[in-house]
């Protein structure tokens, strides 16, 4: 891969998808609040859902939360906990085995669900099947990459991975270099992580902006709205 | 004490013909839309029958309403917090579409189309969702109308409980009664307390239920916590929607519209004041047969100038003070004790009361082995079993709904001796407890039921609450983003297509 490609895609890229994604989410969350929902299809069909949607949040939120911390801790944090990046890496293969199978295969009960299910089908919009397929690609992209990762398990390539993404975040000028010798498997896997980043705001994916965890401590059970009122009561 | 009103409502079941008004004109103003086809903000179902959706009042299978802890707190019958959150990726409680129906059309168009041929064309159905061919239709939400269907499958009623109900799948001694269904408008809505993003709420000012449907992310758990099933999932714009009391008619002091058009006039509509501090202790009563009396005990008299001086400094209005004074809905439920909250078991404190019907005598009263009681039967030998009405309004509890219904018999008996015999049977007003006063009042509301003592709504005040001025030419009702349609009808952000606006040029 030539040079100024490499920068384009990992070097220019991410940034572009990044805005793309925090500036239409806000523009979203701002003027179209209507449509800022989870989507769900389980009323009109609870088969291949019941299992294969709680397979597949459960995996990705696992793989997710990985990522965010694997890829985003500098690696001296690791080092001065004493963790050793071979053995960092083997507990990313299997967390990040385990838990991508299953939500590969949540996500493939659902794809087929979603194609071959008539009222499911019939009530999808282009986003919503294509956002899906993606995201079972990125899986499988993810999980091939263990396959590359075996064969070196000296946590490397891993940290030059850590590195690239902590230069992005740190707007280091040459961070497209770090990856710029991975394996094509990475690389797709990071162009379509990207991807998914850039159609964000225009997918069904916003939900995951609004997970409803402040409900855990939201004071008791009961809402009241109050109109906003100038009543003065006559004494 | 903290006194908040509330728009409550009474239906009155003996009146009730089920004609189906109030659902159609209801569905005609509110749910003709796509992802709404299925539902209906009102229904009339045929009781005993399973009802829309199917099997509704069964808790044990659909979790809805409230659970009493052994500490006496209350919790969603779904569970706490933590394991309602669990439900989020996949609702076990949640029903499935084909538990109401699903909607369908037929094809008119056919009827003009079709060549000439031996057989009349028919318009067949089709599924208003995959736009295929329905080879049957295989339920609808009156499928049980007027007893349609095997009493095999309408006796799984839970209302049977405690009733030998073999008997009344007799023709000779088969009973029926109406059922028309809304969102009760609960004091204590386990709608709102499941909902994880806090978008339902209740108005402080009229109490109604609503859901904010720009907040409303659709993790559906509403649709299960609602004991009555009255939350419907949009599944077309991915939110929950229900029924919205008519808060626009309301506030301009109109009856709601399924009120305005009941043909038999059988709802009332009126200002009930209570203690919104008493709540929780309300609806935690320990026997569930106490809950019917409980709430009655946070209704507030008004006429007590104590409840009239607390409720103006907690910003009640004078007109609606007023209003609570002539309200049908409290001489109902408080004056004249006829009217009931629908399984008050379910502990949400539901705020539309029903006076139970009246029903043909047995045969084997009438035939006189059952002793008729001066000028009233015994509301023992009517058609339709007290335990049943009790487990539908009381939690089983026979008592209230026995003096209930001796009551309508008296103001009968005492006004038919009046009619008739020109003077007025005194004897059985006093048997009920009732003064004639009261029995005469009670004839003028529920029998002759003029428009303005069924529907006594005081307008909102919303000019001392909003700024009109900003008002003027706004919005009015739409979804979202409705009013700035913008000039494509590209959709970027997946919320449906855009309305695309047309100027005046354009049009002309």
């Amino acid at each position: 891969m030539s040079d100024w490609i490499n920068t384009l895609i990992f070097g220019i890229y991410p940034y572009i998808a990044l805005t793309v994604l925090a500036v239409g989410s806000m523009i979203r969350y701002d003027r179209e609040p209507y449509g800022w929902r989870s989507g769900s299809s389980q009323l009109l069909r609870r088969k291949q859902l019941m299992v294969g949607s709680v397979l597949f949040h459960v995996g990705v939120l696992i793989v997710f939360f990985g990522h965010l911390i694997g890829l985003l801790t500098p690696i001296q944090i690791f080092d001065w906990m004493g963790v050793s990046h071979s053995f960092k890496q083997i507990m990313a293969i299997v967390v990040g085995g385990v838990a991508g199978a299953f939500a590969l295969l949540g996500g493939l009960m659902l794809l087929h669900r979603r194609l071959f299910d008539a009222r499911i089908r019939t009530t999808s919009s282009f986003g919503d099947i294509a956002i899906l397929a993606l995201l079972n690609i990125q899986l499988i992209l993810g999980l091939a990459t263990i396959f590359v990762s075996l064969q070196h398990l000296d946590g490397e390539e891993m940290v030059r991975l850590m590195n690239w993404a902590q230069g992005i975040f740190t707007f280091q000028s040459d961070a497209a270099s770090y990856v710029a010798g991975a394996h094509w498997l990475f690389k797709s896997h990071l162009f379509l992580g990207l991807t998914i980043f850039l159609v964000f705001p225009f997918t069904r994916l916003v939900h995951m902006l609004s997970a409803p965890i402040r409900y855990l401590w939201r004071p008791g059970y009961q809402v009241v709205r109050k109109r906003q009122t100038n009543f003065k009561p006559v004494e | 004490m903290k006194i908040r009103a509330q728009i409550g409502m009474v239906l009155n079941l003996d009146k009730c013909i089920g004609c189906h008004t109030c659902s159609v004109t209801c569905k005609n103003v509110w749910t003709s839309r796509e992802g709404m086809e299925y539902a209906w903000f009102n229904n009339v179902e045929t009781k005993p029958g399973i009802g829309y959706p199917k099997n509704w009042e069964d808790q044990g299978k659909w979790n809805g309403g409230w659970e009493r802890k052994k500490n006496g707190k209350l919790q969603p019958k779904m569970g706490s917090k933590l394991s309602i959150l669990s439900k989020i990726f996949a609702n076990p409680d949640l029903p499935e579409i084909d538990d109401y129906y699903e909607p369908f059309t037929f094809d008119y168009e056919h009827l003009q189309t079709a060549k000439e041929s031996e057989a009349m064309p028919t318009a067949r159905p089709r599924s208003l969702i995959t736009g295929e061919r329905m080879e049957k239709i295989e339920w609808g939400p009156n499928w049980e109308e007027i007893l349609g269907g095997e009493f095999s499958k309408r006796s799984a009623d839970t209302n049977f409980e405690g009733v030998q109900k073999e008997i009344y799948g007799e023709f000779e001694n088969t009973f029926m009664m109406y059922l028309p269904r809304l969102c009760e408008h609960c004091l204590n809505p386990s709608c709102a307390a499941a909902c994880p993003s806090g978008a339902i709420y209740k108005r402080e000012e009229d109490g109604i239920v609503l859901i904010d449907q720009e907040k409303c992310r659709g993790w559906r758990m509403c649709v299960s916590a609602c004991p009555y099933k009255k939350i419907y999932y949009n599944w077309s714009s991915g939110k929950s929607e229900k029924c919205t009391f008519c808060f626009p008619r309301i506030e301009a002091g109109e009856p709601t519209v399924c009120s305005e058009t009941c043909v038999g006039r059988i709802r009332y509509l009126g200002v009930v004041l209570y203690d919104a501090d008493r709540i929780s202790e309300a609806a935690s009563a320990e026997d569930e047969q106490d809950l019917y009396e409980s709430q009655l005990s946070i209704f507030l008299n008004p006429e007590d100038p104590d409840v009239i001086k607390q409720a103006r400094k907690d910003g009640v209005p004078d007109a609606w003070l007023e209003a609570a004074k002539k309200s049908p809905v409290y001489k109902m439920a408080m004056d004249w004790k006829i009217a009931f909250p629908l399984h008050p078991e379910y502990r949400t404190l539901p705020m539309v009361w029903y006076v139970p019907p009246l029903s043909p005598i047995q045969a084997a009263a009438e035939a006189g082995t059952i002793g008729m009681d001066t000028a009233m039967p015994d509301v023992r030998s009517l058609r339709i079993p007290v335990r049943y009405l009790a487990n539908l309004l009381t939690a089983g509890k026979e008592e209230p709904v026995i003096l209930g219904l001796e009551r309508m018999l008296a103001m009968r008996a005492y006004m038919r001796a009046k009619t008739i015999l020109g003077k007025p049977n005194r004897a059985v007003a006093k048997r009920v407890g009732l003064t004639e006063n009261q029995i005469e009042e009670m004839y003028h509301i529920m029998a002759i039921a003029n428009y303005e003592d069924r529907y006594v709504i005081p307008t909102s005040h919303r000019e001392a609450g909003e700024d009109a001025f900003r008002e003027r030419g706004e919005c009015g009702f739409s979804f979202g983003n409705g009013c700035s349609g913008g000039t494509s009808e590209a959709d970027l952000f997946g919320t449906g297509p855009r309305k695309k606006l047309t100027t005046p040029t354009e049009a002309f």
